[in-house]
């Protein structure tokens, strides 16, 4: 069975038709060309996938491209042109992940930037975590609330500590 | 991943006329769970009604206590400056699950739905009862370390993996279920089940029905809540064991207590025995201990299973030391 569908991706908007099983992942990469968000485990379980799906963070590949209709997703890709309408402008995320290093191989690294960014809203909206203290408190983001936040994207490379420290860089800025 | 045909329910009475009509239909909501179960053919519906637009998305705080509506997202409902106030034990389950994509798709109703992620059940190839009923079961000879100590059967040793529903469980919520028939009220406790010898069903539920909303009654005045969840990493992880605690104290006395765990049953397990045990009795080391061995005199284990006993006893002491004494989640009705 399939379906036409509307999605907004980075700002520009896309009609496609996707077999009811297709994933928002699949759908992006093999069949909009949009290959930023990553294929890792496929299950949910790396991260690799991260989009911001109308604004928050999300699975991709946890996610049917049919249920998602009208649904505005921004990737990696598109950070920099969804903030402030100019194209070849880096997120701040992206570019404190560049001051820092905050990479090896690079594969995770899209996903990361995407969490990252919707982590930090959630943040700033005071949303606690596993790890906060005070659960009617402020949020501090010390190294440790980066990354419980920060747990569901995996970097094989190991490349953690740099990843914390642009995270920690974005969030000051 | 076989075919299957997707469709968006318009209403309650919509979504529940369609997959009541057709046996092989499932609800999906934020899919987290029964997407990976496409994908690993658990489970192959001809027909997916899609719930998550359905308007069932408020957080109800009243006299009558707390009411989540099926649609409320796992990140949502922790992020409730009112559940975060007055049900940390609610707020610390969800936080302590899954990750923070995962918060962001994840339903209230999905959440307690989603299915044991026992190895052999998540894996085709080899026999599960719950997946295959009369398959057998692989858990039994196999890798036994997640396995239940409490209530299992013959045919199934799997245990519950989510952590919001022991605290709900521990908070005496109740679940709304619309069916064919009209809507019910149904206790959590009642909502699952043991194995038994339909270890394919997690819950009462019966075809065609669907959640709609959990209602949390108002904790008892002076009580206390929170959740400690014990597993193999520090984020991101399934429990090992799990505990769900309201305490309200009279100086040293226990006025009342509630207690459920995760990860040792089929379903959140309400320590109904050690509650009674506890209960008029001052909260000393040597009462919990008496009331531990009462609990768990019919726990069952083996080689791969018997660090869970200690392991739940020593998590609920300190839960419950924690919250008479310093606990950072004093909170809940004065």
């Amino acid at each position: 069975m399939e379906s036409a569908i509307t999605l907004i991706v980075d700002g520009r908007e896309h009609r496609v038709t996707v077999d009811h099983r297709s994933t928002l992942l699949d759908t992006l990469r093999d069949r909009l060309g949009i290959t930023s968000p990553k294929k890792g485990c496929d299950h949910g379980q790396c991260g690799s996938c991260t989009v911001l799906l109308d604004g928050r963070r999300h699975l991709s590949c946890l996610t049917l491209a049919v249920a998602q209709d009208g649904g505005e997703v921004v990737t990696a890709a598109g950070l920099g042109e969804a903030e402030d309408g100019k194209t070849g402008e880096l997120h701040p995320v992206q570019q404190a992940f560049l001051a820092t290093d905050g990479y090896q191989c690079g594969y995770c690294t899209p996903g990361q930037v995407c969490s990252a960014v919707g982590m930090l809203e959630e943040a700033k909206q005071g949303a606690p975590s596993h790890v906060t203290e005070d659960l009617t408190g402020e949020v501090e983001l010390t190294d440790e609330e980066i990354r419980e936040r920060m747990s569901g994207n995996l970097c094989r490379c190991g490349a953690y500590v740099n990843i914390i420290a642009a995270i920690r860089e974005a969030a000051q800025a | 991943m076989r075919a299957h045909t997707w469709q968006r329910a318009t209403d309650v009475a919509d979504a529940v006329a369609q997959v009541s009509g057709d046996p092989s239909a499932q609800y999906i909501a934020g899919g987290s769970n029964l997407i990976d179960h496409l994908k690993l053919g658990i489970t192959e519906p001809a027909l997916l009604v899609d719930v998550s637009r359905l308007p069932l998305e408020r957080i109800i705080h009243s006299d009558k206590g707390l009411r989540v509506e099926a649609n409320v997202r796992n990140a949502d409902l922790a992020a409730d400056a009112e559940v975060r106030e007055g049900y940390a034990a609610v707020a610390r389950a969800l936080l302590s699950g899954a990750s923070g994509q995962i918060r962001n798709q994840a339903t209230t109703a999905g959440n307690l739905l989603q299915r044991t992620r026992c190895v052999y059940f998540q894996d085709v190839t080899t026999p599960c009862n719950k997946r295959e009923p009369g398959s057998g079961c692989s858990a039994q000879d196999g890798y036994g370390r997640y396995n239940a100590i409490l209530g299992a059967s013959d045919e199934c040793v799997a245990v519950h993996p989510s952590d919001l529903a022991v605290a709900l469980m521990a908070l005496d919520t109740s679940v709304t279920v619309v069916g064919s028939g009209g809507e019910r009220e149904v206790a959590l406790d009642d909502f699952y089940r043991l194995p038994g010898d339909e270890p394919q069903r997690d819950t009462t539920l019966q075809h065609g029905e669907l959640v709609t909303a959990v209602t949390v009654p108002p904790l008892p005045t002076g009580a206390r809540s929170t959740y400690t969840k014990v597993r193999d990493r520090a984020s991101y992880a399934f429990a090992l064991v799990s505990v769900a605690t309201a305490l309200v104290l009279d100086g040293d006395t226990v006025e009342d207590v509630r207690v459920a765990w995760g990860g040792v049953a089929h379903k959140p397990w309400r320590a109904r025995t050690f509650e009674e045990r506890l209960r008029g009795q001052t909260l000393t080391a040597e009462n919990v201990d008496a009331a531990l061995d009462a609990e768990l005199a019919d726990a069952s284990t083996d080689a791969d299973t018997a660090y869970k006993v200690p392991m739940v006893r020593r998590a609920t002491a300190m839960t419950l030391a924690r919250l008479a004494h310093d606990g950072p989640d004093q909170e809940g009705p004065a």
